[in-house]
């Protein structure tokens, strides 16, 4: 399988929008043969972020890079950052808003389930610059 | 059992009707869209009272069979036109989320 590699930009703040990315990567991955279970892993935890960059950060951008051995997602955006990265990680730990929750947003595993649904998890986030989540799931167990 | 049986047996309200040949294998009670996007196994009918555009995308991500919206609660305009364009199968019931739960269950085991 030659690479191939995708670029979104997701608008913030727009939630009619949020999830189209994350649903164009899972049409294509379904084209190019990827079984279920990995689709399904990838779709999470890219949906996961895409709202993620539409609540937090004003948006942001999508970056998946399929090759022979894996996927790999770069989620990338120039919000405010998160102060303390140890506890955004902390299942059920939320700074959502009131009028985000009542979407249904806001549960606090965004990141968690980022991370659960990947095989490798790396995020680096600074103050007052913005938020990189590098994720990679493996096409073969 | 297909999602055109579970109609059938349970007489819920079609909303949407997407794939109705589709299995469902389990059922999953939840209305924090995070949270069934971690835990709903594929394939489930999922009770919710979340009647917007972004229980549509959650249930095509993280590939749930069929949404039932629990206690006749409003469903969006916006969330049917998203459900019809990407094929996605809706139902209404005025039951509590556990009660229908619990008869697809019975109906599934």
């Amino acid at each position: 399988m030659s690479a191939l590699t995708l670029h979104y930009d997701v608008p913030g703040d727009d939630f009619t929008r949020a999830g189209e990315a994350s649903s164009d990567i899972k049409n294509k991955l379904k084209q190019m043969g990827i079984s279920p279970d990995v689709i399904r892993n990838v779709a999470i935890a890219t949906y996961e972020g895409e709202i993620n960059m539409v609540i937090h950060a004003n948006g942001g951008t999508i970056d998946a890079a399929i090759d022979a051995e894996s996927i790999t997602l770069t989620i990338k955006d120039t919000g405010g950052g998160i102060p303390d990265v140890e506890l955004a990680m902390q299942e059920g730990y939320t700074t959502a808003q009131e009028h985000i929750r009542a979407l249904g947003f806001g549960a606090g595993m965004g990141l968690p389930n980022m991370k659960k649904y990947t095989d490798e998890f790396n995020i680096t986030s600074e103050v007052g610059k913005g938020t990189e989540v590098i994720m990679k799931v493996y096409l073969s167990k | 059992m297909k999602i055109k049986d579970l109609v059938k047996s349970t007489g819920f309200e079609v909303v949407n009707e997407g794939d109705f040949d589709r299995e469902v294998s389990g059922v999953y009670c939840c209305d924090l869209l995070s949270w069934v996007m971690g835990r709903a196994p594929a394939d489930s009918a999922w009770l919710t009272v979340m009647g917007n555009m972004n229980a549509v995308a959650v249930s095509v991500l993280a590939d749930i069979s069929v949404i039932v919206f629990a206690e006749n609660s409003a469903v969006d305009p916006t969330a049917i036109a998203k459900a019809a364009e990407q094929g996605v199968s809706l139902l209404k019931t005025n039951k509590p989320a556990f009660e229908a739960g619990l008869l697809i269950n019975e109906l599934l085991s």
